[in-house]
């Protein structure tokens, strides 16, 4: 290695470390302000004198954040399953199986990639209203059941598995719903567990949709809670921060602890162009 | 299959039972998932075009074919006017920078060994983190001195308080610099896997025939990254033509304010359909916005079928 290697590589590790700072620091300034007592928010120091839980303990007591926590959870992993399943199933048939139509339908899935839902959510409230589907799970959960691109990812995956084995589970006598189930799915995991996590974390994140579809505030999913929160709250910082604290920690954990899908599945999106 | 060759003849039968027993299999297996994209994609689209031809208000049960004069009265809005130029903004400020700050750190990632998928973890907490969590931290963030933390820090560097959101100037910057934020990690993941992928002989071949730093840069790896350079660019428009969330969580009621100076598209569409309840002119502005997707999307494709030989 020459000098101005070593030099390029010292400068680079200073710039990558500020850097770093300046990307974790809100989330550090975010948690030490839901540590601050209410007499010490507007005071211009870093660190709480005296931390304290009390913001914790107001949140979960005298709001209703455990149930937009309950209900986004609900929300995330219902939908998350159903995506895991249908988008599977539908990759596969359209992988494996072959039949008149098969491109046609294909395409005609993928183009739905192009309608932006901001488009689709008026259509949608119009039909949520009519079948009374506002404020209620069914209403946040169904435009997200079936996602175009997890199909689109899984059937990439199930193109990999070779007809050898299917046909071999064939002659066994599988059904053809067991060759999907016990066959081709255990095969996909690593496929399936980054589909999965992304969804998750799309589904929790997501705020336009459950904005518009929840009314009651029991209904709210955790972001549309924490907006409509944050801003009848606006003197009480140290609760705001607080709420996105709790809002944020179950992700930061999903995400360490998954992080190696997370990162894949985001390459995988990235290579869909 | 060699040994299988003899039995074919007697199997046929059962092959063409097994071949029609797949095509059934196929379709009952697709069944609903097709109904599902023909009642909450397709079907919600044919629909949002056709309302955007109508005068309907959710109020009133009647719904009469206007023809244009949606599009005609939207165009004639101030407000929408306002939107469809800030959401320009948005793009014209954020997608360069994303670009630009993400190549960077990926170039510079990609110089190191040690830790560098630590510090790519660490870029990508903004973006996995709920968009409406962050654009509340960083709401805080801007505040007035002395609770804001940034003008806290500009003072202690010798420099002037700014308005941040209060302002009609800054208040847009402001929030493309959170946006900016939360999308970095995930270009600087693409541009690295990008990066990882072209090959070390190219560089080193360069390196033999005497070529620096700067023209390695510039004229090997750049130019074989553009096909990542357009998908991102791509990408990062769409997301700001559609940006929403940040502006309703930052701004005072969630209005675009101060003075509609940060109102983008979406967020005009949403106090037209779910504020004002006119579903018509919502439809027509939410026609304008695929358009606009759809526009850069065949752009895209144009761009990335041009083959070009470096």
């Amino acid at each position: 290695m020459t000098r101005s290697d070593k030099i390029v590589k010292i400068v680079s590790y200073i710039v990558l470390t500020v850097l770093t700072v300046v990307m974790i620091f809100p989330f550090f300034w975010m948690v030490l302000s839901s540590l601050k007592p209410f007499r010490e928010i507007y005071r211009p120091y870093l660190f709480p004198k005296y931390p304290t839980l009390d913001n914790y303990r107001k949140i979960m007591g005298s709001s209703l954040f455990p149930n937009w926590f309950l209900n986004s959870l609900i929300v995330a992993l219902s939908t998350t399953f159903s995506v895991l399943f249908f988008d599977s199933l539908v990759g596969y048939t359209i992988a494996k199986y072959s039949f008149p139509g098969r491109n046609i339908i294909f395409l005609f899935i993928l183009s739905t990639l192009m309608i932006p839902t901001e488009m689709l959510i008026i259509p949608w409230y119009v039909m949520s209203s009519r079948f009374g589907w506002i404020d209620t799970y069914w209403g946040i959960m169904f435009p997200g059941m079936i996602t175009a691109f997890g199909i689109f990812l899984m059937k990439q995956f199930m193109e990999t598995i070779p007809d050898d084995l299917l046909d071999a589970a064939r002659i066994d006598g599988v059904s053809e719903f067991g060759i999907f189930w016990r066959v081709a799915l255990p095969l996909v995991r690593p496929a399936l567990a980054s589909l999965a996590i992304l969804n998750f974390i799309g589904n929790w994140n997501a705020f336009l949709w459950p904005l518009i579809v929840s009314s009651k505030p029991r209904m709210y999913t955790l972001p549309v809670g924490l907006a409509t929160f944050s801003s009848e709250n606006l003197m009480h910082w140290e609760l705001i921060m607080t709420g996105a604290t709790v809002s944020t920690i179950p992700l930061i954990i999903v995400f360490l602890i998954f992080q190696k899908q997370i990162i894949r599945g985001i390459m995988l999106s990235g290579l869909k162009g | 299959m060699k040994c299988g060759r003899d039995s074919v003849a007697p199997f046929r039968g059962e092959t063409m039972k097994l071949r029609h027993k797949k095509i059934i299999t196929a379709y009952l297996f697709l069944s609903v998932p097709l109904t599902f994209f023909v009642f909450v994609r397709f079907y919600p689209m044919v629909s949002a075009f056709y309302m955007s031809f109508t005068d309907w208000n959710i109020i009133s049960p009647v719904k009469n074919f206007v023809g244009l004069s949606n599009y005609v009265r939207i165009f004639k809005d101030p407000v929408f006017r306002t939107s469809l130029l800030n959401t320009l903004k948005y793009v014209l400020y954020g997608v360069p920078s994303v670009i630009v700050l993400s190549l960077g750190l990926a170039l510079l990632l990609n110089n190191i060994t040690k830790g560098q998928s630590l510090y790519r973890l660490i870029y990508v907490m903004p973006y996995i983190t709920p968009i409406v969590a962050t654009s509340w931290v960083w709401r805080w963030m801007y505040q007035k001195p002395p609770t804001g933390i940034i003008n806290n820090f500009l003072n202690l560097l010798g420099l002037p308080s700014r308005d941040f959101l209060m302002s009609t100037t800054e208040a847009l910057p402001s929030i493309v610099a959170t946006t900016v934020w939360v999308e970095i990690g995930y270009c600087v993941i693409i541009f690295l896997a990008g990066l990882q992928n072209i090959p070390k002989e190219y560089l080193e071949a360069a390196k033999v025939d005497g070529a620096n730093r700067r023209q390695l840069l510039f004229k090997i790896t750049i130019p074989l990254l553009n096909p990542v350079i357009v998908f991102l660019s791509v990408m990062e428009t769409i997301m700001f033509l559609r940006i929403f969330t940040q502006v309703y969580n930052m701004t005072d009621q969630g209005s675009g304010g101060p003075l509609n100076s940060t109102l983008p598209l979406v967020l005009y569409i949403y106090q037209k359909a779910f504020k004002s309840f006119d579903m018509g002119t919502a439809a027509a502005a939410t026609v304008v916005l695929f358009l606009m997707i759809l526009g850069i999307t065949v752009l895209q494709l144009k761009v990335l079928n041009r083959r070009v030989q470096y």
